[in-house]
Order: structure tokens, then C-alpha cells, then sequence
């Protein structure tokens, strides 16, 4: 039953940190993502837990167990590559053979596995085929299940779908949770695409620049973080600057370039800088009513129907220009540019309120 | 006039059809997408257009002239590849001065019209950088100055955003479509992100192993999709299979599994013909109590997907068919637990009706 | 420093204008199909149809010719000889090779990189210098009979051929695995560990088989190169005979009707042998996997590893660089003793030397310089596919046929051709026979270096509206350059060193390698100070190109 515990791992090339202090325990057929922009140090995390790097300090252990003497091939961890690592001079059912053949398994148990991961995967009739002739996306199947035939327990994804199509990775995804969920697997899957770990995982640990962020369950990360970068990574919003100007028991106001607004929170100060991030698709639009109201005053910039939603981007006097997801009516219609329009902003379920960062709001939200 | 034109244009490889009679026009001025899975012919298209390729038959015309014997470097459509193709031996400045060089202008000139190209793509503090010491986003916007400064009328991108993180595409996507708009140039961009073509293109064209099934608005291509796989392909549906029942002059009446009977828009069909049924999923209205609307069935929630803004609840209805469900603003916890009893309904208006595939619906939604 | 400036920009302008005007000019794609139909045509009319019509013409007269029986079974032991040698010893050179590049790639730190220049040594010092020093080293008391304490080690013959051999194809493999295992993608190997091979399993199992083509490669450079050499071999022989000391020995002796024999029967088989290595080996299938767990894991072990390396760099230093070498000892003793004051002086034999090693550069400054302006726009065809597959993948092979021809016999093919056309002097015919030898070696080198070149760079210059020329001047030139400079300097190293064909062609012409194998053979009258000072001076100079080379590759940036 493997559960991994990272205990205070670090690892430097030369003046680069790649891991700074990382701890995390993950449990025993759990589904953890990883979610972080490129460099955050994601890959070289379960590559130390695979044994192809070697931390400078920390301990690994899986099961309770020290890995630190243990060579790479005695681990025995699935891993998964972004790049396509089928062997190219082998079959796929030789591929998918390969872990129990360098292990001496009998003929007969060599077979058996590989016509039940054939299965699996449902390519029993691509068995005699090269990875060259087939797709992207196949040959990443055949990847896992050629993993998943050595009987490990415990798998490691380094951007597993990163090479594929976005349209086969929106499907690909739910059949590697699904093989996860029924296989009983812990998995660790690292990613940089926010809506396949929203997707799939049980919980999501966020990296920047080689720490560990923020850990949460997906509704968490999305909808009531911690930190300010992950609520700017994880999906749009919009950040307003402002100032506490009053506060409530339950609720403050907070005084932004031109406008005031009102959201949850306590123990806030007056005069404290803070950042507001609205949600798009928490603010409301409607046509200039010409009435006053605590509604403010847009113009319409651009426009974009996207499907389910239409993404407007709404000019706004003293404030930055706001991204508003508008769920489409089904019929052709909505905003065009230059239309005036009332913004409501009073969804406080999905406006939240953070410490202006020490470092400066560029770099809190920085992508690298 | 149209500023490309193709008429039944057709390109082999050894036998295999990667474009297939394609007839299409650009307008001048016009932002298309091309969007398709991989080995769509999607690569092949921009190639022929650029003329790195020549057709096996059919015309192409620039401004209504045949430029079929016309050489790549007198065509005026500049390429940029998907890897950016950078000069690695050139600093970003001569990079961005080689197109005009090339055309025939002064050393002068050229440099100083690369250096307002790189003004307008905020990169004039990286002139005397060499592209291997600029980061993926970077490399990118000195592939597009270079594209725009050639004085070329013809933008041709091939997958431009396809190298770089989830997040910050989701960033640059709007900043590269305003800046091909400030030029005024026309643009082809080439992409398998589904989000992506919607949110910049004038016009999406769909390609499919070589042929082109829709070619429209994004709204009209996703309200009116043209067949199964546009409509899956864009915004993603629930199918169900059925055979017409009744047809009436404002309604057609389809009978799907189970007998269940499902109401939807009059087309021109006949009875006992088997039909495809598609339902966006944010238009299924699920409920714990019983829904009114014209098309009211029963189910129970299978799963639940959380994605962010939205949740996705997978339906398995009473006859066995599974629907999905897409609703916006979800707080934490999903509003309905697995294995509860739910009610849904979607209205007459939101069903679209495809003729059966004649190798199955499995096969007309394959993308891997 | 105004006048100076426009001085320049006046010839600047000037090359401007030209260049230009030949930008302009190659807008047309007739003027482009005519450069490369020139280079194409240069390379089948005057370096591939002579040879071909020789050997053919060759061919033709065997059954008008007659030998005696004692010479037909000379010639066939020899024939038979070189192969069973050049097999053997490239076998053996692929078995040493591979732990010597996977040293040199996969444990990089300073010393590594000195040895990989070291391993480049028997490839530049001239094969007649290889094989006098091969001599001294293993078969006189100074040699390695001083250490041995033994008055003579080994004789002249076959086993000092297998040595000489073994020591000069070496670097061969060593180049071609050392290229093969930096562009190998790791990850398949550490994909292999991850599914649970230890780390010999996973470099038997995935990485070699992988390589395959590359290994194939090399082996078939390394049987190239033992067949064709002479001049070496001759000093070596004594008294045994492989194909092409036969065929010298036969000119030697005046047996014309058994040079042609024997250098047509070395051709053909040279030929068959590689067509079938190439055709056959590729569609052997990999055996099912058999894995000695416990036992490789052994192998993989660190003292395993280390005692691997210890042997490796032990055979190397005593089979390859040592005996490479050993010529310094007494070159630099002629220096010492004054010899080279005569040789400065031009007395005595080195009148004739002095005009040889002139002879060597005039013919190899030529042949380069013939073979980089023709042989460039052919490498580019290879490389960009630009006649379509099937006739890419002809001209891929023929472009080989000088390598696998053995020199000798390629020689012996083109005085015929040449001599039968008509009047063609000898130097001509001489230059001709060099370029012909040396062709492969730069359009390899460049078409390799091309294809590593994304042609998407290439496309987008040509959309930015780069005419052809243009294109090949700002990207494709700037890009190769380094692997120009360094296939002209191999090319040039190997005319200076080629033996083999400059003795075919003629008796009188002697280039200074052919000269110093008269000396060593006792031909010509000179004392050992004079030919380990003459050898040395053929070493030095080629010395100098391996140290150009080297300063050229290090500077190039890397590509990974």
C-alpha cells in the first residue's frame, strides 16, 4: 500500500535552487497534481522520488521506508514520461513486456500480463505494432500500461499529456484517473495545465520557483485559497488594489481606485492594503440602466464568444480593465463593443481578499 | 477581394490525402483559425499556402491572382513555425531586420522598422539578446515581430502559443490577436486548442483528415455545428442515439433508448431514420425536484468533475444513456452527491439532430 | 582613419554589389538546378564513371589475361587474408571502442576531454608514420622489448598487421559512437531502469539496439579503412601478404596481368562483403529478451564499472596511443643529433623530400578545395532531399563507393580509365585519384551537418522572402561553417596521408608518404636518423591539422 512522504528536500544546480525545503506526505491511493508554471522544480520533485536525481537533503520514504540507498530500478515506480519513452525497436506488446522480462518473470506470466494490459488499454489488435506507427496519444497508453504490467503501486507522471493534442488530453485524462481509481494506485501527476488538475485530483500541490505554495482539494485551490498566486494561476481573475477603509464583524469595505466594495473578512485593519480578486464569472452585466445605484459603469472593450460563455472584457473608470464570463443564452445575442453596461460585483462567494504582497504584486503573480 | 483563396485544392503523401479538395477564402484583414487533431492536415495547409509546398491539383490565389508557380520567397506570406524557428546565430534585433533585409531595403531602413516592430511587441530591451537567452513567451513575441515587420500581408502561424504553459497562453492568446489586428494584416493561425481558436478568430475553420467540415463565425459554429464531430469538437455535447418517431411541421419527435421520447426542432427527416442527438451540456438543467420543460427525463448523478468556474455532473438516465450536465458559479461541495435521484430536462430548442454515422458514433467522435 | 573606412566600405560595396547580383540570380530556379546539376554531374562523370568504367574495363579483359598457378594462389590467400583481418580487427575495434566513448560521453570531467582528442591521434598522424612507429614500438629491442626484457617482441607479419590495424581504426569508432551516444535521448535508458533493469540491462537491451545503425556504421568504416590501407601495411608485412600488399608487390615486380586480377577480385569482394552487411544485418530481428538479473546487476556494480574503465584506457594506451607515438622518441633523437640541420640545408635525400612533401600539399590544397566548392551543393542535395527519395537514396550510395573501393585498387582502376582516354598526365590523373578518395569524407561531413540544421529555419527564410542564396549565405553557411572548416582539414589530412592510389597512378610521382615507404623498405639508402626525422616532419605537420581541428570543434557552440 504505498503512501510517500518528501521530508525537507532541497536540491541545487550549481547557483539554480531547483527544491527549496519541500515536504509532503501523500496517502495511499491518493491523486495528487502538481501545479505549477515551467522551472517551479515539479519535475525535478518526483525525479528525486524516482532516483534519476539525488537530493542535496531531505528524505524520501515510501512505505516508511528510506529510498536514499536504493538504486532506481529497485524503487519499483511507475513512471511516465512527457517525451514518448516507448522503446522504439520493440513491439508493443514487447514493450508492455519489458518490466517483467528484465525481471526473469516466466514466459507464461509474461503473457498473461501483457494480453491483460492489451486489454486494458483496449489495443489487442495493435499488439504486433511499432510505436512509430502509432498516434500520440495511443503511445502514451501504451506507456502507462507498460508501467502499470510491472506491478508497482506507486506511479510517477511528468506531464503525462503534454505532448498531446489539447483536444485527446481532455479525454485522456479521465481514463488515467479511472485506471488510478480502479487499479487502486497512488499517484503523483505532475502538470502545468490548471484544468486537467482541477479535473482529476483528490489534491493539488502548487509550485513556484522550487517550494511548495499551497496543498488543497481542487474546490480549495479554486475557490478559497491561500496565497494570491495560486488564485491568479489557477484560472483568470481579475485584481483590484485598494485600502480597508471600514470594518464590520464579518465583512470590511474596501476603498479601491474609484469605487468601493464590499466582501467577507475579518481581522483586517484599517488603512491595510489589500488586493481584491473578483472571479469573471462572479461579476453580473446588464444594460446601462441610467438609474443610480451602487452598480458601476462599464464600456465594452471586447468581446469573444467562447461556447458555454461569452468572455467580455469591460473598460472601467480608475480601475483595470475587468474579464467578465457571461454564461451564453443559447441563442445569438449578448454585448457587442462599445455597449455601456452595469456591472454588479456582489458575489462574495467568489470575491476574496489578500495581503498586499511584501515583494510587489508583479512578482506574487509571476509566471516563472 | 479575397486575400487567399483556395479552389479543390489536393496534396498527397505517399498516397494519403492530407488536404482533400479544399476550397475555401481569407478575407483581408480576417483572423482564422484552423483548428483540427493532429495529422489533420492542418501544418499541410499553412505549408501550401506559404508555398513550401505545391498542390497536386487546384488553384491557390493571393488577391485573386494564381500563385501556384509562385516561389515561397516571392509570395509575400510569411511562415512561422511551431518551434518559432529563430535564427539561433542572429540577435533578436537582426532576427527581426532580416525579413525587410531580405526584401530589398537598406541596412538602415530595415533596422529601423525592426526596431519599432519590437516597440510594439514590448521587447526593445532584448534587442542585442541571442534567442537562446530568452524565455519560451519571449522567443515567441520576436518570432511574431519578425513575422510583422517583413512587410508581408500574410500572417501564417503554426500553432504560435503550442510551446508555452497552459497559463500563460491563456494570457498571450488576446495580446497576439491585438497585435495582428494593429498591423491590419491578414492571419491564418493554426491550433488544436479548442479555447484558443474560439477566443481569437474571426472565422474557425474545422479540419478533418484533410477536409474541411465547417467554416463559419464561433458562434455559428457552435450553435449550427455541421456534423457530430464539429459539435463535439467544439464545446463538447452529450449524444444519444434514436430513431425519428413523429414528424411535424414545428417538431420532430425522436425515440431513443428505452422508448423514451425526446422532442426537437423540425428538420427534414423522415420516420424510422436513425438520427444522433446532441445536447450542450450547460443547456441539461438537473434538479433534485421534478423540472418543467418541453424534454423532462430521470436519472442519477454517476460522478461529479469539478473544473473551476463550473462543475460537471456525469447522469447515468434511467435508460441507460449517460448525459452530462455543466453548472456554473458551484460553491465547495457539489450541490448533488453520487447516486442521487435528479431530475433533468433541457428545452426543445437546445437539441441538435445529426444524421447516423455511417461508421458509428464511436468512430465519428474518435480523436486518438 | 576616415580614408581607411571608406577604403573599406569601397570593397565592401563592391562585394555587396556581387553578392547581390548572385542573390538576384539565384531567384531563378534555373540558375539553382544548374549549380546543382553541375556538382551532381561533376560527381557521377569525374569521380564515380571513371572508377566504375575502369573497374568494368577491368573486368572485361580478365579472361584474356593468364597467371601462373603459384601467383593465383598467392593472390587468393592474399584476397581471403585481408578480409579475415579487416573483420577481426573491426570486431575487435568495436568491442574496445564502445567503453571508451560511453567513458568519454557519460563521465564528462577534464580529463575526458583530453581524452577524446587523444583518441583522434592515429586518425591524423599519417598511416606510413602509424605504421613505421607500430614497427619501432612492437618489434625492435627498444620498443616494447625493453620492457619485456626481451630481444625482439614481434616479427613483421600478420599479427603486427592485426595491431597496426587495430590502432588506426580505432578513433574511427570512437568519432562515429561518441557522435551516436551524445545525440541518443537518455530517456529511454532511464525509462528501462524505471520498469526495473539495472543499468548494464538497460544500455544491452534498449540503448545498443537503438544505436544499432550507428554501430553498423562505424564497423563498416573501421573494415573500409582495414582494407583499403597500404602503405602502412607494407612497412609492417615482411614477408606476409594481404590484398593490397599483393597487388603493390605484383606492380613492384612488373606483374601487370595480376595487378588487374587481383585489384578487381579485392573490389568485387569489397563490395559483396558490404552489401550483404548492410542488407543483412538491419532485418535481424532482436531476440526475445533473455536477462540475467543477479549477474547484470553485478556488471552494473561500481567496481565493475571502474574496472571496465581501467581496462579500456589500459588497451587503449597500450594497443592504440602508445605505439602511435612511439615515433617521437626517435624523430626527437634525430633532432637532437643534428639530422635536421641537413634537412634544413636540403642535402642529400632530402632534396627529393623536400619536393615530395611539396608534391603532398599542391595535390591535397587541390583535391580540398575541388572537392568543397563541388562537393557542397551535393551535400546539400543529400541532406535536403531535393531530387526526391529514390534518387537521394542512389546518390546516398554511390557516394560511399569511393570509401568501400580500397584505394589501391580504386587507383589501379583510374590509370586505366585515364590512361585508355587518352593523354591526361599523370598529376592530373593523380589529383583526380585523391579528390575521388576524398569526396565521401566532406560530403558526409557536410550533408550530416546540414541535416542538423532544422529546415525550419531554412522555410522561414525563404517566406521572409530569402532568395535561395541568400538563405544558404545567412543561415545554412553561418550554421555549418565549423563542420566545413573541419571536412575540408579531414579531407585534406587524408589526401596528405593517402598512399595506396598515389602509387597505382605512378611510378615516378611521389607524394612524401609513398617516398618515406621506400625509405623505410631500404629502396632508397638512408640512415634511421633521416627516416625517423622525415617521418617525423610528415607526423608534425599533420599534427598541426589535428590541433586547428580541435580549436575549430571546441569553439563550436553546442548543439544540446
Amino acid at each position: 500500500m504505498p503512501k510517500l512522504d518528501i521530508v525537507g528536500v532541497s536540491k541545487a544546480y550549481g547557483n539554480i535552487v531547483a527544491l527549496d525545503d519541500v515536504t509532503l506526505h501523500v496517502r495511499d491511493r491518493e491523486y495528487v497534481c502538481i501545479l505549477g508554471p515551467s522551472g517551479c522544480g515539479k519535475s525535478t520533485l518526483i525525479k528525486c522520488v524516482a532516483g534519476i536525481e539525488k537530493p542535496d537533503h531531505g528524505q524520501i520514504l515510501i512505505d516508511d521506508e528510506s529510498v536514499r540507498d536504493m538504486a532506481v530500478e529497485d524503487r519499483w515506480i511507475g513512471y511516465v514520461f512527457q517525451e514518448i519513452a516507448l522503446f522504439p525497436h520493440l513491439s508493443v506488446r514487447d514493450n508492455l513486456s519489458y518490466g517483467l522480462a528484465v525481471r526473469r518473470a516466466s514466459g507464461d506470466r509474461i503473457t498473461t500480463v501483457a494480453n491483460e494490459m492489451l486489454d486494458l488499454i483496449e489495443m489487442r489488435d495493435r499488439a504486433k505494432s511499432y510505436p512509430k506507427e502509432l498516434s500520440g496519444g495511443a503511445q502514451q497508453k501504451v506507456a502507462v500500461a507498460r508501467a502499470i504490467a510491472t506491478g508497482s503501486h506507486l506511479f510517477l507522471l511528468d506531464e503525462p499529456l503534454g505532448a498531446l493534442d489539447a483536444l485527446v488530453r481532455a479525454e485522456l485524462r479521465y481514463d488515467l484517473k479511472r485506471l488510478a481509481v480502479d487499479l487502486g494506485l497512488t499517484v503523483i501527476h505532475v502538470t502545468h495545465d490548471q484544468e486537467e488538475a482541477l479535473s482529476i485530483a483528490d489534491r493539488i500541490v502548487i509550485m513556484k520557483r522550487g517550494r511548495i505554495v499551497e496543498v488543497g482539494k481542487p474546490s480549495e485551490i479554486y475557490l478559497l485559497p491561500k496565497r494570491l498566486f495560486t488564485e491568479n494561476f489557477v484560472g483568470e481573475t481579475n485584481l483590484l488594489e485598494g485600502r480597508i477603509v471600514e470594518t464590520g464583524h464579518a465583512s470590511c469595505l474596501v476603498q479601491l481606485n474609484s469605487h468601493k466594495i464590499e466582501l467577507k473578512g475579518r481581522g483586517r485593519s484599517i488603512t491595510e492594503r489589500v488586493i481584491v480578486s473578483v472571479r469573471p464569472e462572479s461579476i453580473v452585466l446588464a444594460s446601462r440602466s441610467g438609474e443610480r445605484n451602487d452598480r458601476w459603469e462599464g464600456l465594452i472593450k471586447q468581446a469573444a464568444f467562447l461556447g458555454s460563455i461569452t468572455r467580455y472584457v469591460v473598460q472601467v473608470e480608475g480601475e483595470p480593465d475587468l474579464i467578465v464570463h457571461v454564461p451564453s443564452t443559447g441563442q445569438i445575442g449578448g454585448f457587442r463593443v462599445g455597449d455601456r453596461v452595469d456591472l454588479l460585483l456582489d458575489n462574495s462567494e467568489h470575491m476574496l481578499l489578500f495581503d498586499y504582497p511584501k515583494a510587489g504584486l508583479n512578482d506574487e503573480t509571476a509566471l516563472g | 477581394m479575397p486575400s487567399v483563396d483556395f479552389v479543390n485544392v489536393t496534396k498527397r503523401f505517399d498516397g494519403v490525402l492530407a488536404v482533400d479538395r479544399a476550397t475555401f477564402d481569407v478575407e483581408s484583414g480576417e483572423y482564422v483559425c484552423v483548428l483540427g487533431p493532429t495529422g489533420s492536415g492542418k501544418t499541410t495547409l499553412l505549408r501550401l499556402i506559404a508555398g513550401l509546398l505545391k498542390p497536386d491539383d487546384g488553384i491557390i490565389l493571393f488577391d485573386g491572382r494564381p500563385v501556384n508557380a509562385v516561389e515561397a520567397h516571392n509570395r509575400n506570406a510569411v511562415y512561422v513555425p511551431q518551434q518559432y524557428a529563430l535564427f539561433p546565430h542572429l540577435t533578436v534585433l537582426q532576427n527581426v531586420a532580416f525579413g525587410p533585409l531580405a526584401r530589398g531595403k537598406s541596412e538602415d531602413e530595415a533596422l529601423e522598422i525592426a526596431r519599432q516592430t519590437l516597440e510594439m511587441v514590448r521587447l526593445s530591451g532584448r534587442a542585442q539578446a541571442l534567442p537562446s537567452e530568452l524565455s519560451g513567451g519571449m522567443q515567441q513575441r520576436v518570432a511574431l515581430a519578425r513575422g510583422l515587420a517583413s512587410g508581408s500581408s500574410l500572417l501564417l502561424l503554426d500553432e504560435p502559443l503550442g510551446a508555452l504553459d497552459a497559463r500563460l497562453r491563456l494570457e498571450l492568446r488576446h495580446r497576439l490577436r491585438e497585435l495582428v489586428k494593429q498591423s491590419g494584416i491578414t492571419a491564418i493561425h493554426v491550433t488544436h486548442d479548442r479555447d484558443e481558436a474560439m477566443s481569437v478568430a474571426d472565422r474557425i475553420m474545422v479540419l478533418r483528415d484533410g477536409r474541411i467540415l465547417d467554416y463559419n463565425q464561433p458562434i455559428r459554429v457552435y450553435t449550427r455545428p455541421t456534423g457530430i464531430f464539429v459539435a463535439n469538437l467544439i464545446g463538447g455535447a452529450s449524444f444519444l442515439e434514436g430513431i425519428v418517431e413523429k414528424v411535424a411541421p414545428d417538431s420532430i419527435v425522436v425515440r431513443i433508448r428505452g422508448g423514451l421520447l425526446i422532442k426537437a426542432p423540425a428538420e427534414p427527416l423522415a420516420i424510422d431514420e436513425r438520427v444522433i442527438l446532441g445536447i450542450r451540456k450547460e443547456r441539461v438543467q438537473i434538479s433534485p425536484s421534478k423540472l418543467q420543460a418541453e424534454n423532462v427525463l430521470e436519472g442519477q448523478v454517476r460522478e461529479s468533475r469539478f473544473l473551476g468556474s463550473t462543475r460537471e455532473y456525469v447522469i447515468r438516465l434511467t435508460n441507460g444513456d449517460t448525459i452530462l450536465s455543466r453548472r456554473f458559479l458551484e460553491s465547495e461541495n457539489p450541490a448533488f452527491a453520487p447516486q442521487q435521484r435528479i431530475s433533468v430536462s433541457f428545452e426543445q430548442s437546445d437539441v441538435m439532430i445529426f444524421t447516423y454515422p455511417p461508421h458509428g458514433l464511436r468512430n465519428e467522435l474518435a480523436m486518438i | 582613419m576616415q580614408n581607411a573606412k571608406t577604403k573599406a566600405d569601397g570593397s565592401f560595396l563592391i562585394l555587396h554589389d556581387l553578392l547581390t547580383a548572385i542573390e538576384r540570380l539565384s531567384a531563378s530556379p534555373l540558375i539553382v538546378k544548374s549549380v546543382y546539376s553541375v556538382a551532381l554531374g561533376f560527381f557521377l562523370l569525374i569521380v564515380i564513371a571513371p572508377a566504375i568504367v575502369g573497374i568494368l574495363a577491368q573486368l572485361l579483359l580478365l579472361p584474356s589475361l593468364t597467371l601462373s598457378a603459384a601467383v593465383v594462389a598467392r593472390m587468393r590467400s592474399a584476397v581471403v587474408w585481408s578480409f579475415v583481418i579487416g573483420l577481426t580487427v573491426s570486431s575487435l575495434d568495436v568491442l574496445a571502442g564502445i567503453p571508451l566513448a560511453w567513458l568519454i560521453v557519460r563521465r564528462r570531467r577534464h580529463w575526458t576531454t583530453i581524452l577524446d582528442s587523444l583518441a583522434d591521434i592515429p586518425f591524423i598522424i599519417p598511416t606510413v608514420a602509424l605504421g613505421f612507429s607500430v614497427l619501432e614500438f612492437w618489434s625492435t629491442p627498444s620498443g616494447i622489448g625493453a620492457i619485456l626484457g626481451a630481444n625482439k617482441a614481434l616479427s613483421q607479419g600478420m599479427l603486427l598487421i592485426i595491431l597496426l590495424h587495430f590502432a588506426f581504426s580505432f578513433p574511427v569508432i570512437v568519432r562515429v559512437m561518441v557522435g551516436e551516444f551524445l545525440n541518443y535521448r537518455e530517456t529511454f535508458e532511464v525509462a528501462a531502469r524505471t520498469l526495473g533493469a539495472s543499468a548494464f540491462t538497460a544500455v544491452r537491451t534498449v540503448t545498443l539496439p537503438i544505436l544499432r545503425p550507428g554501430l553498423l556504421a562505424a564497423f563498416l568504416l573501421a573494415l573500409a579503412r582495414s582494407l583499403s590501407e597500404t602503405g602502412a601495411t607494407i612497412v609492417v608485412a615482411g614477408a606476409f601478404e594481404n590484398g593490397t600488399v599483393f597487388i603493390k608487390n605484383a606492380r613492384d615486380a612488373g606483374l601487370a596481368s595480376a595487378v588487374v586480377i587481383s585489384s578487381v577480385l579485392l573490389i568485387a569482394c569489397s563490395l559483396l562483403v558490404f552489401a550483404f552487411i548492410k542488407i543483412v544485418t538491419p532485418r535481424i530481428r532482436t531476440a526475445p529478451l533473455r536477462v540475467w538479473p543477479n549477474f547484470e546487476r553485478k556488471l552494473s556494480s561500481r567496481s565493475t564499472v571502474r574496472a571496465r574503465d581501467a581496462v579500456s584506457l589500459l588497451v587503449f594506451f597500450v594497443f592504440v596511443l602508445l605505439p602511435c607515438l612511439f615515433i617521437a622518441f626517435p624523430a626527437i633523437e634525430a633532432v637532437a643529433n643534428g639530422t635536421i640541420k641537413e634537412a634544413v640545408a636540403d642535402v642529400g635525400p632530402w632534396h627529393v623530400f623536400w619536393s615530395s612533401m611539396l608534391l603532398s600539399y599542391i595535390v591535397a590544397l587541390l583535391a580540398t578545395g575541388v572537392n568543397v566548392v563541388l562537393g557542397l551543393p551535393v551535400a546539400v542535395l543529400i541532406a535536403r532531399n531535393r531530387i526526391g527519395q529514390h534518387a537521394t537514396k542512389i546518390v546516398d550510395a554511390l557516394v560511399d563507393v569511393p570509401i568501400i573501393v580500397p584505394s589501391l585498387a580504386l587507383g589501379v582502376s583510374l590509370k586505366f580509365f585515364w590512361s585508355n582516354m587518352g593523354a591526361l598526365p599523370e598529376f592530373w590523373v593523380l589529383v583526380l585519384a585523391h579528390t575521388t578518395i576524398t569526396y565521401s569524407y566532406f560530403v558526409r561531413a557536410m550533408a550530416a551537418s546540414v541535416q542538423g540544421i532544422a529546415p525550419e529555419l531554412e522555410e522561414a527564410a525563404r517566406t521572409l522572402g530569402a532568395h535561395p542564396f541568400r538563405v544558404f549565405r545567412k543561415i545554412t553557411l553561418p550554421l555549418t561553417k565549423y563542420s566545413l572548416l573541419s571536412g575540408a582539414i579531414l579531407v585534406f589530412t587524408r589526401s596528405v596521408d593517402e598512399t595506396g592510389a598515389t602509387s597505382a597512378v605512378s611510378a615516378t610521382l611521389k607524394t612524401a608518404p609513398v617516398l618515406l615507404v621506400d625509405w623505410i623498405r631500404g629502396s632508397v639508402a638512408v640512415t634511421s636518423s633521416e627516416l625517423a626525422l622525415g617521418i617525423g616532419f610528415l607526423a608534425a605537420t599533420s599534427f598541426l591539422a589535428l590541433v586547428v581541428l580541435r580549436s575549430i570543434t571546441l569553439r563550436q557552440p553546442k548543439r544540446k
